[in-house]
């Protein structure tokens, strides 16, 4: 949990780009594929996208750890659309009030892929990205105010502590008699108590670190920046290895006739 | 460039100085005059309130500016804070010089800011707008004076010991290159290695740079020898100075030994007198690899009957904080961080839990109190104990885990669960349906009576201590299980909590601890589990963990 916040001796191609190179394909790639519903533009993109993997670092046992909730969600998604969608075409499945149509499978296909496909340049994000150099390069090369970004930055290392005094609060509680069975008020009534403990921790906690920071001079007007955030060439492939990749992906989508945008009015 | 020829060291000079906190009806500090020449090294001691923390805070220059400017002209006001008199250094006033001074706090974990150990060292010279060249050659020297110049400098700051942190803090101010550096209680919270390693890197740095120093510590003994003057403060009032007495270690030691030891301070040569045991310290088994649950005979015990018998074995056990994870749909146990541990727990007899940092002292301590579960082997209650509940605690509801095993933790503020010093000992009868008359016995024995309605929150540390401790045992449990109950405790609660427990022991409990202290477990007796170093922890190594000096407690 607390490792987290590093690289973990990830040493891929992509931790060496500029964090702000990488948020710009991750934005572009979720406004390309938040434009159509269909399975030919969200395959392309997600084949692009697995090529990608080993470049970030990024193998597939790690992306289910990290993403599998989004991976689950946009499952889940995908199976009720196929369910739920207005039928066109032939039915394959009707048991009552649900039915499978090869209209509703391709539209509830196309939502899952597209799930996938929109999630998965989050998770190579940050798996090949630092928080640090994401912040340093948030403060130098997009110009927001340090002492928020820092501040955050901070802030996230407490998050990782937090999570361990959460275990060890709900332990300490136990050993006072504090029972985490019996009716789901008494739970309820365990959970907040547990969590106004973990709050006064966090409080604390907080307010130390901001002691520290501040007899660090942290909090002047200026400041320099020991890791200087800069871009390189390899940002300029990134971002055109995004152009590429969404490119790609709308022209197969209007080749195979499948580009549907969701904004405008159904053919 | 090198670094001490570009370090000034600061004086200091107080006139009437005084500070009340916010939202507080009596100052902090109050009519302090002291001053602190260039170079000077400087020991500050005192009851808890005589405001030694405050008085650093306000070298540092981070006492509530925030609602500076919000101050009415001329209106006092109660939410406010307030000061009078002068503080300077070098003349000046501290929040008007940035980087001047540096501080170092208690809590190792709110020493870092950033997760990456050069990153962190440059912080400070990053904010105090030092040119980037310059910062990393600053950088590179401060961790070589503290000793971690063997760190890479991309090595992750979670993966460090206590020790080690404020090691890291103590280079992080180095960088700003301060001429003052202030240390409130730096090795409180660090084992013996750590303390040693923390006082051994500031007295390198000080020999190097010639910063002037403040500490404020209880142990003396650990700063004797690096500091030049011993300041005694006390809470200051109308008539009195807050500076009590002030001179050379020896002399300030010798005049005041009776009043320092009177008032908790850890005075050189001073061991508190606690109450002894009755009887022989008998000893139980207990190994690591070692003897089986009925391997060594119990002997009985004189003068309580059942003193002796087995209450709790651990057989075999490997114990883990982390739970079970989920790869591929299977349940993964986790790598336990110590395994093969066989103990037993006997009534009447102290078992103390020792080892170096690491190696899973408190993570045992949680398994054989019910809190966590086994990775491996068991956890096993005898009927005498149980009584009915069952033989694995981990199953154990909580009340019926209470009334049989009592656990201490570390924090005393992890364990309270009102709002009210009288509630929080009446919490556990209360849901047991019984036990309430012993409360009044308990706060009349551990000095709480006169604090029944404070809330435990604003109690000093020792009262904290105190109170963790007398809550537990309201619900007579018959084990009581401690992590490192003499942490960072004046001599008065240390002598206080030995005396309690050694009675008790006598009584019937059995008192498991897990302590570096061992003038404490001399005075407990008994037997005592050594664990190992830690086991090898994660299969994915980072390659600085390798490093010798990171793999050291």
């Amino acid at each position: 949990m607390r490792d987290a916040l590093t690289l973990n001796a990830n040493h891929a191609l992509l931790t060496r780009a500029n964090p702000l190179a990488k948020f710009a394909v991750v934005m572009l790639m979720t406004v390309v594929l938040a434009l159509s519903i269909d399975w030919v533009s969200a395959s392309v993109a997600l084949a692009f996208e697995l090529l990608l993997f080993p470049l970030a670092g990024l193998t597939v046992a790690l992306l289910w750890q990290r993403g599998w909730p989004l991976i689950l969600a946009a499952a889940l998604g995908g199976w009720s659309t196929s369910i739920l969608a207005p039928d066109t075409g032939r039915i394959l499945l009707d048991v009552g009030i649900w039915s499978i149509s090869e209209g509703s499978l391709e539209l509830g296909l196309g939502f899952l892929l597209r799930g996938v496909a929109i999630a998965l340049p989050a998770v190579l994000l940050m798996s090949c990205t630092d928080p640090t150099d994401l912040a340093d390069a948030l403060a130098q090369k997009a110009r927001l105010p340090h002492r928020f970004v820092l501040g955050t930055l901070a802030a996230m290392r407490l998050v990782g502590l937090m999570a361990e005094e959460w275990q060890t609060i709900g332990m300490a509680r136990r050993a006072r008699g504090v029972g985490s069975h019996g009716s789901p008020v008494q739970r309820l009534r365990a959970t907040l108590g547990q969590s106004f403990g973990l709050l006064v921790q966090a409080v604390r906690r907080a307010s130390r670190l901001a002691v520290t920071m501040e007899a660090r001079g942290f909090g002047g007007a200026q400041r320099t920046w020991a890791r200087e955030s800069t871009y390189s060439t390899l940002d300029v492939w990134v971002v055109l290895g995004g152009l590429l990749i969404a490119a790609a992906a709308v022209w197969a989508a209007v080749s195979a006739g499948t580009w549907n945008m969701v904004f405008l009015e159904q053919k | 460039m090198t670094s001490s020829d570009n370090v000034r060291p600061a004086a200091v000079t107080a006139r009437g100085w005084g500070w009340r906190h916010a939202g507080r009806s009596r100052p902090a500090v109050r009519g302090l005059d002291l001053d602190i020449q260039p170079g000077e090294r400087v020991l500050l001691l005192g009851p808890s309130g005589a405001g030694k923390s405050t008085l650093l805070h306000a070298l540092a220059g981070v006492l509530g500016d925030s609602d500076a400017g919000a101050h009415h002209e001329g209106v006092p006001d109660a939410d406010d804070s307030d000061e009078t008199g002068t503080l300077l250094i070098d003349g000046a006033p501290p929040r008007a010089q940035r980087g001047r001074a540096g501080l170092m706090q208690q809590d190792p974990e709110t020493q870092v800011v950033l997760s990456r150990v050069g990153d962190d060292v440059a912080f400070g010279a990053e904010n105090l707008a030092v040119p980037r060249a310059d910062i990393w050659t600053r950088v590179g020297e401060a961790l070589d004076d503290v000793g971690l110049a063997r760190l890479p400098l991309d090595h992750p700051t979670s993966a460090l010991s206590g020790g080690q942190k404020q090691r890291l803090a103590l280079a992080g101010i180095l960088a700003m290159r301060p001429g003052l550096l202030l240390l409130d209680e730096p090795t409180a919270n660090l084992d013996p290695a750590g303390v040693l390693e923390v006082r051994d890197a500031v007295g390198r740095c000080l020999d190097k740079t010639g910063a002037t120093l403040v500490v404020v510590e209880h142990r003396v003994g650990v700063w004797k020898d690096l500091v030049d003057r011993i300041v005694v403060l006390q809470p200051g009032s109308a008539t009195d100075s807050a500076v009590l007495l002030d001179g050379p270690p020896d002399q300030v030691l010798a005049e005041a030994r009776d009043m320092l030891v009177a008032a908790g301070v850890w005075v050189p040569g001073y061991v508190p007198a606690t109450r002894a045991r009755s009887g022989a310290a008998l000893v139980g088994a207990a190994g690591v690899h070692g003897a089986g649950v009925n391997g060594a005979g119990a002997p009985a015990a004189a003068g309580v009957p059942g003193n002796g018998n087995l209450l709790l074995a651990a057989e075999h056990l490997a114990v883990s904080r982390e739970r079970p994870s989920r790869r591929r749909f299977k349940a993964v146990p986790p790598v336990p961080v110590q395994s093969g541990i066989t103990a037993q727990v006997r009534a009447g007899q102290a078992l103390t839990i020792t080892g170096p940092n690491g190696s899973g002292k408190s993570t045992f301590a949680l398994t054989l109190a019910g809190l966590l579960r086994p990775v491996a082997g068991k956890v096993s209650a005898t009927v005498d104990l149980s009584e009915g509940a069952g033989i694995d605690p981990y199953k154990w509801k909580a009340e019926q885990l209470i009334a049989r095993i009592g656990t201490v933790f570390q924090e005393p503020e992890h364990q309270f669960v009102t709002g009210r010093v009288l509630d929080e000992l009446m919490f556990g009868p209360r849901h047991l349906g019984h036990g309430e008359e012993r409360v009044d016995e308990l706060l009349e024995r551990l000095r709480l009576t006169k604090l029944v309605d404070a809330n435990p929150y604003t109690l000093s540390g020792g009262e904290k201590r105190r109170l963790s401790v007398a809550t537990v045992l309201a619900a007579h449990p018959r084990v009581l299980i401690l992590d490192e109950p003499t942490f960072g405790q004046d001599a008065n609660t240390w002598a206080e909590l030995a005396s309690f427990l050694s009675e008790l022991l006598d009584a019937g409990t059995a008192v498991v601890s897990v302590t570096h202290d061992q003038e404490f477990s001399d005075v407990l007796g008994g037997t005592e589990l050594k664990l190992g170093a830690p086991e090898l922890k994660f299969a994915r190594q980072e390659p600085g963990l390798r490093d010798p000096e990171v793999a050291a407690p």
